[in-house]
């Protein structure tokens, strides 16, 4: 069933974002995530990071409003940041066990019983998604509700979104609506509206963004990299060798995917 | 609200008061679809908000400066030609011709008495026929025309006046102007909705305020069409309900008065008095004695006044509101208190008048779903218990998700939750505590052959059973609320189908008539109908839940069709006159048909002269507002301070009046409250210099207890904060995340400084004026925590419904010690 | 479950090879997954009970997912109703926690009373505290009630007062009217006046 899944994306419009947060509780409410202490950042927004128990939060931006017709007004810009399921996953590259994997449907995903809580997918993130759990001993983050998704339902964020600034659905019409969506910023004045996880940032993202503003606005890297990226061809044993490991974990992740699929 | 947040997708303009997008975030969803559509999103706020973010146009109005706005727009309207003539001349009472001894002087209506600090509204009236019907010019030219009085009135809400008393610049108002006024005009081709809630009515002038918004409605010919009407959102999940239901101290339910002793001292008197002689209204007597007769049974007869006695006498019109309720507990006139589902603690304004008040009771009994700060308030942060003797009994409450029963929402629409799990515990609903507490008062009084213990003996009290906790059956409840023929036994209660069927006799009983129709016969229960159409024709979606009155999804839609009854605009057409239906053998031909319920005569034909009889007796064929006497809606209405909507400034203000010399409303309600407990600072007070507004977020619900007990809730706002200009903050050393006090004459909290370019000031007459902003949830019970902005408040109210002024008041700010900064 | 690690050799081998940053599925790669990670939906058995949200009059259908546990009912799961024709199935945070209204270690479950000077509460049994406030009511009724003034019936009682709720439903709002104006009461209030 799920093999032969469309790939399924988020489109987050983060114009019409009203911040509101019932992305982020109804995250926690789906996935029974704990209470986290905040934290104070000046604004409405009680964290600046992702966490194990934070899988998705909302940036509040205070800015000049960059339309032209707006000049010398405020403009307060939302953004509801979350693992972007990038079709280059560093994480995905740099996990050494095969927890991390890419689901039928397009999204990357970890898959708790085999992750060894390593943090190797930690540090390979360009967008500080993943985050250690102390408690289980392995990382976790967003799953795009790999457990809705299959069922045929809409991830739990974009179900509760009010305004439909987070949209599910298949990509090519998604991708279709955003590209279009920038098109009428733009003719609104929003001069720097662009579509952030287009196939040119990471190959494209499964959670892209429609942004008002330059993405470094929103605190989000112009143009992502991979750490791997930046190893030269000295490195190619290095490389030869994590392929090998991908493999052992293949065949780890196989047989307990057997016992887990009865 | 008139309308129905499904209909507001159908707007061309969208004037939002209120901040929609963070107070009722899944209802904003309806102006982004008609964003989607081409609308035009104009916000009115003393604040950038997260609304702001969305709209086209952020206007910063400064706070308590609404009318002066409304009140601008309206003269716009008028001078530009953009009222809707036709709507205004026949459908409001703006042709009506207004007593000669009726005027208006320098912020005074006629009539003023300043010893008694009220208006006699003699002279507030229309000159009438011999027939006694109001004369009427529909051409609007005569002098005395309520719109050329209205006209007149307004002349001094200039843009310019605008500016200096609200601190718009002009070239915004004249753009918002033109914006919002393009869906008026004699040609109208647009409609507009507009959109308000507490930002209105928490001010001295409260009521006026959103009738201003009102008439620029209807001046505009707005009101009964889609896209169209006011949009009035309501705080709490049953904030419409438990008004229908009257747990309001002047009222009964379905909106009839509660008696007032000089008044109303029998049933004939009040009948009398009540009792309109025209309109929907003249069927008063029926639903009334229904009331009487579904309250006391067989114990209601026409001899003893249907047990009008039963039910208490007010001694005054100006007493009991929840203001009231304090400043009398305070005194020491109230010894037992209820708080069933409400924290006055940290909700009620002058809350630490409150919370001294709850120490003079002798009982108090609370009942909520987490402990509250008024559960509590003997432990409260500085207080010493063993000098509190008040008696506290806690009673743990079930949410909706652990108890059946209905909930109607904003858009009157009421909608039935099924008990998904039984509560835990000794957890009960507040169904199971009123009906059991009564099953004990009626069998402590069992004996009693009192007089005045005879309405307890006689009440009907008589709801079945059901499960291990005896839980009474809330759909017997709605039942009788619903009405039936009067027997005395469930099994032999035939229900009404329609309020029609009330009589006033004796032979029904229906609890509130207003929602007759919700339970239709004893196996149908509409409130819990889920029926969706999938088809796009009915786009209002009637098989959802049920609307109050009779289903209709939006009040008085006979206004959307012209005199003809065709519609006024064919893209925007709800209900029209088909001359062709065909209503039965023997019967006139003709009806009203279209995609709504008809808020009218089904079959009274447009130009059909006024009824002289029947149940619409008074109502002609172009009367689309069937609930007043004329059928008209009305531009002039005399409330206890005035008949038009004129701007005062707030009881606390940083400037003078600059419209007259008449300061605030001049018959607001200022409590005199011993120990100086509800001190006020003076016009442009130098100690307390700035505005002070405050007001919800998304993440918190009111005063908490439903929210800073809720891990998930409370982790997305867990300190206090006020959030202050960069320009206030400069001037006054402040950081961002200092600890900054904020103070009143009634009191003073500690919490952080949100330091905002979204805050600015405002120029008021050339002056500079900062402004504060507070939101309130906080108290010292919960996981978020934190001073009571309440503690601020001053305990004065709007002279019609006694609601604070918690919009619009002074005070200072400084940065205090840093200490506990969490 | 058939699961194909085609896709994961190749995008495995292909990423290694260092592609630069672009389409994948331009350069033939195959993102067909490695693997079906399928967890359960874990209210894949539970029982659906229509429901409203508790907080604000927008009034959202909800549906309450409910499953035994230990031999009780409990609530696992809240979310929006998608049929709900004004909501469309969103909530908005506080409607999205409304599962922790009653699931939640802070929510009291027993009656408590607290005693003149006390500085503590004390759990009571539920009965007792019924018949301790009916007793509370009455004898506040008879040592206040006023029945006539000026000649008038009046049938009041002043000394004590009422704050309903908003928070309510219908049902208790209505009977708590009918029994409390029976009983006299004036001072009989709720939000909506604040």
């Amino acid at each position: 069933m799920a093999a032969t899944m469309t790939q399924k994306v988020m489109y987050t419009d983060t114009t019409i974002c009203t911040g509101c947060r019932a992305c982020m509780v109804a995250c926690k409410q789906w996935n029974q995530l704990p209470y986290e202490e905040p934290e104070w950042t000046g604004g409405y927004g009680n964290r600046s990071h992702f966490s194990d128990k934070a899988w998705r939060f909302v940036r509040f931006i205070e800015v000049d409003d960059p339309r032209p017709s707006h000049k010398g007004e405020v403009q307060w810009l939302m953004m509801s940041d979350v693992c972007k399921h990038c079709q280059q996953a560093g994480c995905l590259e740099a996990c050494p066990t095969g927890a991390i994997h890419r689901t039928a449907w397009g999204t990357v995903d970890i898959d708790q019983g085999i992750c060894n809580g390593c943090r190797d997918c930690v540090a390979s993130c360009p967008f500080g998604v993943i985050a250690f759990n102390a408690d289980t001993g392995r990382v976790n983050k967003c799953t795009f509700c790999s457990d809705r998704v299959p069922a045929g339902m809409p991830t739990a964020c974009a179900k509760t979104c009010p305004t439909s600034s987070i949209r599910f659905g298949d990509k090519e019409p998604m991708l279709e609506m955003a590209r279009a969506r920038v098109k009428e910023l733009k003719a609104q004045g929003f001069e720097r509206a662009n579509l952030y996880g287009d196939s040119d940032i990471l190959g494209g993202l499964n959670a892209f963004y429609v942004l008002a503003d330059s993405p470094s606005v929103y605190g989000l890297p112009e143009r992502p990299e991979l750490p791997q990226r930046n190893v030269n061809l000295d490195s190619a044993l290095a490389i030869a060798s994590s392929v090998v490991i991908g493999l052992a974990a293949l065949v780890s992740f196989r047989d307990q995917g057997a016992g887990r699929q009865g | 609200m008139t309308t129905n947040l499904i209909d507001i997708q159908n707007a061309d303009v969208i004037m939002i008061t209120s901040n929609m997008a963070e107070n009722h975030p899944v209802g904003f969803q309806w102006v982004v679809r008609a964003k989607e559509r081409g609308a035009k999103v104009i916000h009115v706020d003393p604040r950038f908000t997260r609304t702001s973010a969305l709209a086209d146009i952020h206007v910063p109005l400064r706070s308590g400066t609404n009318i002066a706005f409304f009140g601008g727009l309206m003269a716009y309207a008028m001078n530009n030609d953009k009222i809707h003539t036709e709507y205004v001349a026949h459908y409001t009472n703006a042709s009506m011709l207004i007593d000669d001894g009726f005027g208006f002087d320098d912020g005074m209506f006629t009539g003023y008495d300043g010893d008694a600090k009220r208006y006699d509204r003699t002279t507030w009236r229309y000159q009438t026929n011999p027939d006694g019907s109001p004369k009427r010019d529909t051409t609007l030219r005569h002098p005395r025309t309520v719109y050329q009085l209205m006209k007149r009135h307004y002349s001094r809400y200039t843009p310019e006046m605008v500016e200096r008393v609200c601190g718009i610049p002009k070239a915004k108002f004249l753009q918002v102007a033109e914006l919002f006024c393009s869906t008026g005009g004699p040609k109208k081709t647009k409609t507009g909705t507009v959109v308000y809630a507490l930002n209105l009515t928490q001010h001295t002038n409260g009521v006026q305020n959103i009738r201003a918004l009102a008439m620029l409605q209807l001046l505009l010919g707005n009101i009964g069409l889609p896209g169209g009407g006011v949009v009035a959102l309501r705080g709490h999940a049953n904030v419409q309900g438990a008004t229908d239901l009257a747990v309001l101290y002047q009222d009964l339910p379905g909106y009839m008065a509660m008696p007032l002793r000089d008044v109303h001292p029998d049933l004939a008197t009040y009948l009398e008095k009540e009792t309109p002689k025209g309109g929907y209204w003249i069927n008063k007597p029926a639903f009334f004695i229904s009331l009487l007769k579904a309250w006391y049974g067989d114990a209601a007869t026409k001899a003893n006044d249907f047990g009008y006695d039963f039910i208490p006498k007010r001694e005054k019109a100006d007493a009991y509101s929840q203001q009231h309720i304090f400043v009398d507990m305070y005194e020491g006139k109230i010894k037992g208190f209820f708080a069933i589902g409400q924290n006055p603690a940290v909700g009620n304004p002058n809350a630490t008048l409150a919370r001294a008040a709850l120490a003079k009771l002798d009982w108090l009994v609370v009942k909520d779903i987490f402990h509250t700060e008024t559960a509590e308030f003997w432990r409260a942060p500085g207080v010493d218990p063993k000098s509190i003797n008040t008696e506290v009994f806690f009673f743990p409450a079930a949410p909706a998700a652990e108890k059946n029963g209905t909930l109607t929402n904003t858009m009157r629409l009421i909608q039935w939750h099924n008990m998904a799990v039984e509560p835990p515990g000794d957890v009960r609903s507040d169904l199971h505590f009123w009906y059991h507490l009564g099953k004990r008062i009626k069998a402590l009084y069992a004996s009693s052959t009192a007089r005045r213990d005879q309405g307890i003996k006689a009440l009907v009290w008589d709801y079945p059973e059901e499960g291990k906790h005896a839980e009474p059956s809330a759909a017997h409840v709605l039942r009788e609320m619903n009405g039936y023929v009067w027997a005395p036994d469930w099994k032999d209660r035939v229900q009404l189908k329609s309020f029609g069927e009330c009589k006033a006799d004796g032979t029904t009983a229906a609890g509130c008539w207003i929602y007759t129709g919700v339970f239709p016969d004893e196996k149908t229960n509409r409130a819990a109908s889920r029926q969706i159409d999938k088809s796009g024709k009915d786009y209002l979606q009637h098989g959802w839940g049920f609307a109050w009155p009779a289903n209709r999804r939006i009040m008085y839609n006979r206004a959307s069709a012209d005199l003809d009854g065709k519609p006024w605009i064919e893209s925007k057409a709800l209900i029209q006159w088909d001359p062709d239906a065909d209503n039965g053998p023997g019967a006139p031909k003709g009806k009203w048909v279209g995609r709504d319920v008809p808020d009218y005569g089904p079959t009274l034909a447009p130009r059909a002269p006024k009824n002289a009889a029947g149940p619409l007796k008074g109502v002609g064929g172009n009367d689309p507002f069937i609930m007043r006497p004329d059928g008209v809606a009305g531009l002039f209405a005399p409330l206890v301070d005035g008949p038009l909507p004129e701007h005062y400034e707030p009881v606390e203000a940083p400037t003078r009046n600059l419209l007259s010399k008449q300061q605030i409303n001049p018959v607001a309600k200022i409590w005199q409250v011993a120990d100086g407990r509800n001190e006020i600072a003076e016009v442009g007070s130098s100690k307390y210099p700035y505005v002070l507004t405050t007001y919800r977020l998304t993440e918190h619900h009111l005063s908490g207890v439903m929210s800073r007990q809720l891990p998930w809730l409370a982790e997305m706002f867990k300190s206090h904060f006020a959030e202050i200009s960069e320009e206030l903050a400069k001037e006054k050393g402040i950081r961002n995340g200092d600890l900054v006090e904020v103070s009143t004459p009634r009191g003073s909290i500690k919490l952080r400084a949100m330091v905002t370019k979204r805050l600015r000031p405002f120029t008021i007459d050339g002056k500079t004026v900062h402004q504060i902003g507070i939101p309130w949830h906080w108290g010292y019970v919960g996981i978020a925590k934190g001073d009571v902005t309440n503690d601020l408040v001053a305990s004065v109210g709007d002279p019609n419904v006694y609601i604070q002024e918690s919009k619009a008041l002074l005070c200072n700010v400084e940065k205090a010690a840093q200490q506990g900064v969490a | 479950m058939q699961i194909s690690r085609r896709g994961f050799l190749k995008f495995s081998g292909a990423t290694t090879a260092g592609v630069a940053v672009g389409s994948l599925a331009s350069l033939g790669v195959d993102l067909s997954p490695v693997v079906a990670y399928a967890r359960d939906l874990r209210i894949k058995n539970a029982k659906v009970v229509p429901s409203v949200c508790p907080y604000c009059a927008v009034g959202c259908g909800q549906l309450v997912y409910v499953e035994k546990v230990d031999g009780e009912d409990r609530i696992i799961n809240i979310e929006g109703d998608p049929d709900c024709p004004h909501t469309l199935g969103a909530l908005c945070p506080k409607g999205s926690a409304t599962i922790q209204l009653s699931i939640n270690e802070r929510r009291p479950t027993k009656c408590l009373y607290r005693a003149p000077g006390s500085d503590r509460w004390e759990e009571k049994p539920l009965d007792w505290m019924m018949d301790q406030v009916a007793e509370r009511l009455k004898k506040t009724r008879d040592q206040y009630f006023i029945e006539t003034e000026k000649g008038i019936t009046v049938n009041r009682l002043d000394a004590v007062a009422n704050l309903g709720s908003a928070c309510c439903d219908n049902e208790e709002c209505y009977i708590q009217s009918k029994l409390l104006r029976t009983l006299g009461i004036v001072y009989h209030e709720h939000q909506a006046r604040v």
